[in-house]
């Protein structure tokens, strides 16, 4: 069907108004569009990533010295350890993480004092329980500065000659359960897709549904209007939405959560924008292809899912398995996260960007065809 | 192109999964005409009035609707065609005046505002405008939504059992306006489960169980049916109609208040068994013409023995 050639503003503009008055007096969706994100955001924002300190901490000791001493002091200072006390060996170190008993594990191996003064460079070897990587980062980035500071301030002692130069030890992180860490700095910004994409499907995948579940759908069936203006006219309130809720997340992650924000600001609209239209056009093709608001809902959770398992955000994509990422890179949640982490936090430019770009274009591209010929013209 | 006829389709049929709902319909309306469409509940009569405008695609048969096919061409006739669904189907939860003000931006209504104001007045709604339409009485949303579907000033008018749930007065005026659109020249298709609004159509069709059984005037209708009717008029009639029921020469009896209608299609045989039956009694017997009630009542029953057999 020619939908596009015989476009008529008037009956797409009757559309847009009428969506907007409904929208006006559906307080819960209203309600939906501010407090979903902000719930979120605290979520994880907060409640889950606050920044992480005192974390127990346990230590298998098998040299002791004035040294190691006053460096279990310092990461005592630190306030991102707690020291909960020393265990006799490995086995009881792992257990103690596998219980959650411990968060880290600082193995102090036998001769470490002695192969320090020698300048032999030894290593201390830190366990750490990496589940929550953002938890775990930040205090595993401060154990070298600790030991160098500890080294620095015994300058006037034996190890002086130890001060200068490059770090007199090494430090072995050994990352268990997540290996590539991530930071609240990469969860924030992330959200803002992982937001966009269930409230934008979630709404717009309920808006044909609910037309046909009212029997309103027969009306409009019956009246002249074309399938593209029908959607047409639904997604421009959503993206009025999409537009409110980007800002939302923006001025909260920068704020609130302090994260910095490099990049520029237009680039990131566009292309949260462009982010906006590929999810709407998800929506419009689960409504048209669901028989109902349950079922619309039943597809969005299917249809969210992996886009939160498979994007990066939730696990590292570089971590997952071939066929993972095949699928991730689909999705556009995937090619959003590098967008916006890249405009947050390497304030990259757009010809940086232009890779996660056109996956976003094709993407929506597709899958407006298919919403248009999948809209159902009948009631049959 | 077919100058006359408003509506013009052919062997209709429909099915549902495997249930056959329409069985090769075939209808006329005349420009002008205002054809009634009867028929018991889950008939066909929703099915075959979608397939008219092009909300359900028939499974085989042709037509057009003015001179548009009903199969190709829909985008035409929607346009000119309103239509009025059986159930509300108006957006509650925008006012009166949205409701109308949407349909005529969907219709690209020159002096729209105008319209849409003219409309609230005739109906009395004018200050109600504002109203949620989902706060509407039932009667009331069924003329909201016949006025709403004549706004765009349509051709060819298909309602759906337009005035279930509306009173008398406002039915009365409603058939007016319904007489005064057919001598412009609009074309009216209505399905009701009223009598007297039957009596009140210039053609009538009567379906059962997706099968078209009687076609044309009310009087063609009911003489085709080749039924002598009897009126009874006495005491304890519902003990006489069980009586009267198999005996020879009555096909049915139906009571309506005070008096109790005979029918049968054998006059002479049905004649012999009343006057046996109410012999000695105070019942007084009067030969009277054949109603459409009695009438369809008769197609009814007939088409469940036929489709009892068909089974
Ligand atoms: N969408 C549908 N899916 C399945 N069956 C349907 C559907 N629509 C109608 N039917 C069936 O088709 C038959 C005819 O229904 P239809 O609505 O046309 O009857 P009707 O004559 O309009 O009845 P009423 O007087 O009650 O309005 C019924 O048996 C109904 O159950
Ligand atoms: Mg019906």
């Amino acid at each position: 069907m020619k939908a596009i050639g015989t476009f008529s503003f008037s009956r797409w503009w009757a559309m847009v108004l009428k969506e907007f008055l409904q929208l006006k007096r559906d307080r819960l969706t209203f309600g939906m569009v501010i407090g979903i994100p902000l719930v979120q955001l605290a979520l994880f924002g907060y409640a889950i990533n606050t920044d992480p300190k005192h974390m127990p901490t346990a230590i298998i000791a098998a040299d002791r010295s004035e040294f190691t001493r006053s460096f279990i002091a310092a990461l005592e200072r630190s306030e991102y350890f707690r020291i909960i006390g020393e265990l006799p060996d490995e086995r009881a170190g792992r257990r103690a993480l596998a219980r959650g008993e411990a968060m880290f594990v600082l193995n102090i191996p036998a001769g470490f004092t002695r192969d320090l003064l020698r300048g032999d460079r030894p290593a201390l070897l830190v366990e750490a329980d990496a589940t929550d990587p953002v938890a775990t980062g930040t205090a595993l980035g401060s154990v070298e500065q600790i030991a160098r500071s500890v080294v620095r301030k015994d300058a006037g002692g034996a190890l002086s000659y130890l001060a200068a130069g490059e770090a007199p030890f090494g430090v072995h992180v050994h990352r268990l359960y997540n290996p590539e860490a991530n930071s609240r700095n990469n969860i924030v910004p992330g959200l803002m897709g992982v937001i966009l994409t269930l409230m934008m499907v979630l709404m717009t995948g309920l808006a044909m549904t609910r037309e046909r579940e009212r029997g309103t759908m027969e009306n409009m069936l019956a009246m002249p209007v074309r399938p593209f203006e029908v959607m047409a006219g639904k997604v421009v309130p959503y993206i009025a939405i999409g537009l409110v809720q980007i800002t939302l997340i923006l001025l909260v992650a920068v704020f609130v959560f302090r994260v910095p924000f490099m990049g520029n600001l237009v680039s990131l609209y566009l292309a949260a924008l462009l982010f906006v239209a590929a999810n709407l056009t998800v929506g419009i093709m689960l409504s048209s292809l669901a028989k109902n608001q349950l079922q619309a809902m039943q597809m969005t959770v299917f249809y969210f899912l992996p886009n939160l398992l498979l994007s990066g955000f939730m696990f590292p994509f570089q971590g997952m398995p071939g066929w993972a990422q095949c699928i991730g890179n689909v999705l556009p949640l995937t090619h959003f996260n590098r967008l916006v982490r890249g405009l947050f936090l390497k304030g990259s430019e757009w010809w940086d960007l232009w890779p996660s770009i056109w996956p976003l274009m094709v993407f929506t591209a597709v899958v407006m065809a298919i919403a248009v010929k999948f809209y159902r013209k009948t009631l049959d | 192109m077919s100058g006359e006829q408003a509506i013009d389709v052919r062997d209709l049929n429909k099915h549902f999964g495997d249930k056959h709902v329409v069985r090769n319909v075939s209808l006329q309306v005349r420009r002008g005409e205002i054809f009634g469409f009867l028929g018991p509940n889950g008939s066909g009569k929703t099915t075959t009035i979608r397939m008219m405008c092009g909300l359900l695609t028939p499974d085989s048969g042709s037509g057009t609707c003015l001179g548009f096919d009903i199969l190709r061409e829909s985008s035409q006739i929607k346009r000119q065609v309103g239509y009025m669904t059986q159930r509300f189907s108006y957006w509650d939860d925008l006012t009166i005046r949205e409701n109308l003000d949407f349909v005529a931006r969907m219709y690209g209504m020159k002096h729209r505002r105008k319209r849409v104001e003219a409309t609230l007045e005739e109906l009395g709604l004018t200050e109600r405008a504002n109203q949620l339409t989902g706060a509407l009485s039932g009667g009331w949303k069924q003329r909201l939504a016949l006025a709403a579907c004549m706004l765009h000033q349509p051709k060819v008018l298909l309602l759906d059992e337009p005035t279930a749930g509306v009173d008398p007065s406002a039915r009365r005026d409603f058939w007016e306006e319904l007489h005064r659109l057919s001598a412009r020249g609009i074309s009216v298709l209505v399905s009701t489960h009223y009598m007297d609004e039957a009596e009140r159509c210039h053609k009538l069709a009567y379906i059962a169980y997706g099968e078209l059984l009687a076609r044309g005037t009310a009087q063609e209708v009911t003489a085709a049916q080749g039924l002598s009717t009897w009126m009874v008029h006495g005491e304890a009639l519902g003990a006489l109609s069980e009586a009267l029921r198999g005996r020879s020469g009555v096909d049915q009896t139906v009571l309506f208040g005070a008096t109790l209608h005979v029918s049968g299609k054998d006059g002479a045989a049905l004649e012999r068994t009343l006057r046996e039956a109410t012999a000695g009694t105070d019942c007084r017997l009067e030969r009277t013409d054949t109603g459409l009630e009695d009438v369809f009542i008769h197609l009814m029953n007939h088409a469940v023995d036929r489709t009892g057999f068909r089974k």
